[in-house]
């Protein structure tokens, strides 16, 4: 089973975690002066990358919180978590090829 | 008219539990069960009404006098007494945390408690629980909301052969049934 790092909690398996779609996408402050474009854009679409991607999960059956993990699409590894609200991690060179 | 009493989840499931001396399974009776949130501030001050300090680091138990305040999140925690009106309780946390942004909520009737214990417990839990169980990687004072099967519970490690799972009340009996299945190996 894969075990995923929870920033509160520590190692714990996959089962108790929810995905929650890519991270660090923030709500546009005044959605009315959006074009219909760049409002689809936010809504729908996402960067969907082959390779390193920063993601939302939730340590659902743990201690229920949201926190952020850096995972690579290809291998399903992941290379780092880190609570909700911090910047992205520069997680370009670190453990890519574990 | 007959009186109605009110009844635990558990009442008929566990009159004749199998008797297994290394993994014994017991019903609780009622308890105080209130979920606490709040932010820095107001933490102390439940602790003090309520008599346990609240525990700041991650799944761990604070307990004292047959009360225990378990860490749930890093804001929230389940304050548990067996066996006790949560009335009381919770009035002398409200007025110890007037003013102070939180979030008290009875919830003792929500769910109700399992004790499993014996040398055998961690081996039958195992059966259910994708957690680690051993008593380095899970050890006394240790509590987490985690799985049992498909049911979410509350696991803690009261003892190095005693658990204690509080399960929400309708999972109930498919957690004690699948508990009686792990445990028949050794009937
Ligand atoms: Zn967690």
């Amino acid at each position: 089973m894969l075990i995923i790092d929870c920033p509160w909690c520590g190692a714990r398996p996959e089962v108790e975690f929810a995905y929650g779609g890519e991270a660090h996408i923030a709500r546009p402050s005044d959605p009315s002066a959006l074009s219909d474009q760049e409002w689809a854009d936010f809504l729908y679409n996402r960067t969907n990358p082959k390779g390193l991607h920063a993601e939302r999960w939730r340590h659902l059956h743990g201690c229920g919180r949201y926190f952020n993990a850096v995972r690579d699409t290809v291998s399903d590894f992941f290379v780092v978590t880190y609570k909700a609200g911090e910047p992205r991690p520069d997680a370009g060179t670190e453990g890519g090829d574990r | 008219m007959a009186e109605l009493m009110p009844s635990l989840p558990l009442d008929t499931l566990a009159a004749a539990p199998r008797d297994v001396a290394v993994a014994r399974l017991v019903a609780l009776g009622p308890a105080a069960r209130l979920v606490f949130r709040g932010r820095e501030a107001a933490i102390g001050p439940a602790g003090e009404a309520f008599g346990v300090p609240l525990p700041r680091e991650a799944c761990r138990v604070n307990a004292a006098d047959g009360r225990y305040a378990l860490w749930l999140g890093p804001d929230e925690w389940m304050l548990l007494a067996l066996d006790t009106d949560p009335a009381p309780i919770f009035a002398a946390i409200e007025a110890a945390t007037a003013g102070l942004p939180h979030a008290l909520t009875d919830v003792s009737a929500r769910s109700t408690g399992i004790e499993i214990a014996g040398p055998q417990a961690a081996f039958v839990l195992g059966q259910g629980c994708p957690l680690d169980l051993s008593p380095e990687a899970f050890p006394v004072g240790m509590c987490t909301r985690t799985l049992f099967h498909k049911a979410e519970i509350v696991l803690v490690r009261t003892a190095p052969d005693i658990f204690h799972i509080d399960v929400w009340r309708s999972f109930a009996p498919y957690v004690w049934e699948l508990l009686e299945e792990g445990r028949r190996e050794f009937a």
